[in-house]
């Protein structure tokens, strides 16, 4: 579980998250959303302890406060927004650092079948810096994905912290890094993840937890956080959400199209 | 950064960056045999005529060696060379700590300030020391430009470590910001000082700011080496660290290394081993930029076996750059840091170009 209790985040003079409860159970994904600063990053920041918070957040039943950087990153795969290499190291060097505490052995092998996961098995050798946004992404999430192993470990589940994970990717590379998400959850992982494609998050996640203004708007499963009035009040602009044919997941038209629709 | 086209798959794509470590590891053997070959020769390169092959064969007949030839050999050839040895690593070792601290190719002890502040303390002990009482400057004797560059450095990594942390997090922009302005002020007052001081005092001063290892022996280098020894073998062990640095702060920790505590060894190495060797060599410059630059090239960043091939090279490098200065204007001999500069500058010159090109800073 990751429990995030009256969660309060102040940076500088303003008060970016007001006491956000959050839950996120293992085999689940559960996904942020909300509008352009609503603290959806703010929230994923102070679940991995890289933001200083007041409240408490539990990660399988422990304080993150308590546990020391090697024993939470043994638990806990982070995936930033946006990643800088300072040297040229290759694609498969970045994943073999994720790999930094732990299994002493086979790492190369660990590290190719990331990158292999991720559709980048050929690009091993390649200059990370040479790669395109989407490819660096990608790269990273195969580092994460090294990292963590595993999506259940004898001592508790593994998760994933995802930040924007399809932002740079095209529609292809989208589906399956969600699908590499879903997957991992499916397999008794748990995966936090911000989401701003309201549609893929529909698809693919389980709950939603929903900010706006620093506070939770509301939280619960795809269906019945994703409604018209709801996801309306949310981002403050008319939409429409309907039903997908054939499995009956919610999709989400802006109004201009809904328009166009009618 | 050789992209294989061989496209037979993964294994193929598995060796090539694996080997790249191998190969930085296999040149750990060959950058000590230069080491050791470069170290023989500058034992038997001098103004005296004492060559090593000699005092080696009257050795193996057994015969005593001559009061000149123990002189040159024991008390100015070899601590000279163990001094250009201790020195070349240091620099080396520490620029490369430094630009895997601040996440740049162009970092190094000179930019952050560690140098100046060293600088600082050398010139206020020539230019004031007669100023200080007797009984204390006796006491004192040789050891008061060492001693005081020693300190300067160590004080300026407090004073801008003070300046650049907050609530525990190190801001590597404040951090070279504040170099560049601890740097400016220590030159500042360095300049009022070398105003200040008379016609002796001036030559002081330009030779120790040119740098120079022509003052070794035997009692600074038990000031400087147990140091020196220290942080580079410390430093040695921040190879993964500094891998994963290369991703960023949070990543680091995010992957598990205790990120603050690691910044606190690193900046503690790259004082200590910056101030030992300012504080008996003065301002050499460009080793710590030229040797992991050209290392990087030559066999990827990885830090497991950069810091320790610097170490190699640095001392080699140095070394080397001794011998030239004693021999290029024999008998007199050339400050050894204008010999590193003009080996030095253009090679950096290139790094900024080269990154100009690649990254805009």
């Amino acid at each position: 579980m990751v429990t995030a209790t009256d969660l309060t985040v102040t940076l500088g003079r303003n008060t970016v998250l007001e006491g956000v409860d959050f839950h996120a159970a293992p085999g689940q994904l559960t996904a942020i959303c909300g509008p352009n600063g609503s603290g959806k990053t703010t929230l994923l920041r102070a679940l991995t302890g890289d933001l200083p918070y007041r409240g408490t957040v539990e990660l399988n039943g422990q304080d993150i406060a308590t546990l020391p950087a090697w024993a939470l990153a043994s638990i806990r795969g982070v995936l930033p927004q946006a990643s800088a290499l300072a040297f040229p190291f290759t694609a498969l060097e970045v994943v073999e650092i994720g790999l930094a505490r732990g299994r002493a052995g086979g790492d190369t092998r660990a590290a190719l079948q990331a990158l292999a996961r991720v559709d980048l098995g050929h690009y091993a050798s390649r200059p990370y810096q040479s790669l395109s946004g989407g490819e660096q992404q990608r790269v990273q999430l195969a580092r994460v994905l090294a990292q963590v192993a595993e999506p259940v470990a004898q001592d508790g589940p593994r998760w994933l912290f995802l930040d924007e994970p399809v932002s740079a990717l095209d529609i292809a590379h989208q589906l399956e890094v969600m699908q590499i998400a879903r997957d991992f959850a499916d397999a008794g992982g748990g995966v936090v993840a911000v989401m701003h494609d309201l549609n893929l998050t529909a698809m693919f996640a389980d709950r939603i937890a929903l900010l706006s203004r620093g506070h939770v708007l509301a939280a619960g499963p795809v269906a019945e956080v994703m409604t018209t009035d709801t996801l309306s009040r949310a981002y403050g602009c008319r939409l429409r959400v309907g039903a997908a044919p054939a499995p009956g997941t919610p999709f989400i038209l802006p109004h201009a199209a809904t328009l166009a629709a009618e | 950064m050789v992209a294989l086209t061989d496209p037979a798959g993964e294994l193929t794509e598995a060796e090539a960056p694996r080997s790249r470590l191998a190969r930085a590891r296999r040149l750990h053997l060959w950058l000590a045999l230069l080491l050791i070959a470069v170290a023989l020769a500058s034992l038997t390169v001098g103004a005296t005529g004492v060559q090593l092959w000699d005092v080696a064969r009257s050795l193996a007949r057994g015969e005593e060696l001559s009061r000149m030839e123990r002189v040159v050999l024991m008390d100015i050839r070899l601590p000279r060379l163990v001094m250009g040895l201790a020195v070349g690593a240091a620099l080396a070792v520490s620029g490369a700590v430094m630009q895997g601290l601040f996440r740049n190719p162009l970092a190094d002890p000179g930019i952050v300030g560690v140098s100046a502040g060293a600088g600082l303390g050398a010139i206020l002990a020539i230019v004031l020391g007669a100023l200080l009482p007797p009984a204390l400057l006796g006491f004192a004797g040789a050891h008061l430009v060492p001693l005081a560059a020693f300190f300067g450095g160590w004080v300026s990594t407090i004073l801008l470590y003070r300046v650049a942390t907050r609530r525990g997090h190190t801001s590597v922009a404040t951090m070279l910001l504040a170099g560049i302005a601890l740097g400016a002020l220590a030159g500042a007052v360095s300049g009022v000082l070398v105003y200040m001081a008379d016609d002796s005092q001036l030559r002081d001063l330009t030779f120790w700011g040119l740098g120079s290892l022509a003052g070794a022996s035997w009692t600074k280098l038990a000031a400087a080496l147990p140091i020196i020894l220290v942080t580079v073998a410390g430093a040695s062990f921040l190879g993964r660290s500094l891998n994963a640095l290369a991703l960023g702060e949070a990543t680091a920790a995010h992957i598990g290394i205790p990120v603050q505590r690691m910044k606190r060894l690193a900046i503690l190495c790259v004082a200590g081993a910056t101030g030992a060797a300012v504080a008996v060599s003065g301002g050499i410059g460009f080793v710590g930029i030229v040797v992991p630059h050209l290392l990087r090239l030559a066999s990827g960043p990885d830090h497991r076996a950069l810091l320790i091939n610097s170490a190699l090279l640095g001392a080699a490098l140095l070394v080397v750059a001794d011998m030239i200065s004693r021999v290029i204007v024999a008998p007199a001999e050339l400050p050894i840091g204008i010999v590193t500069a003009v080996l030095g500058a253009p090679v950096f010159l290139w790094i900024l170009l080269r990154q100009r090109g690649v990254v805009d800073l």
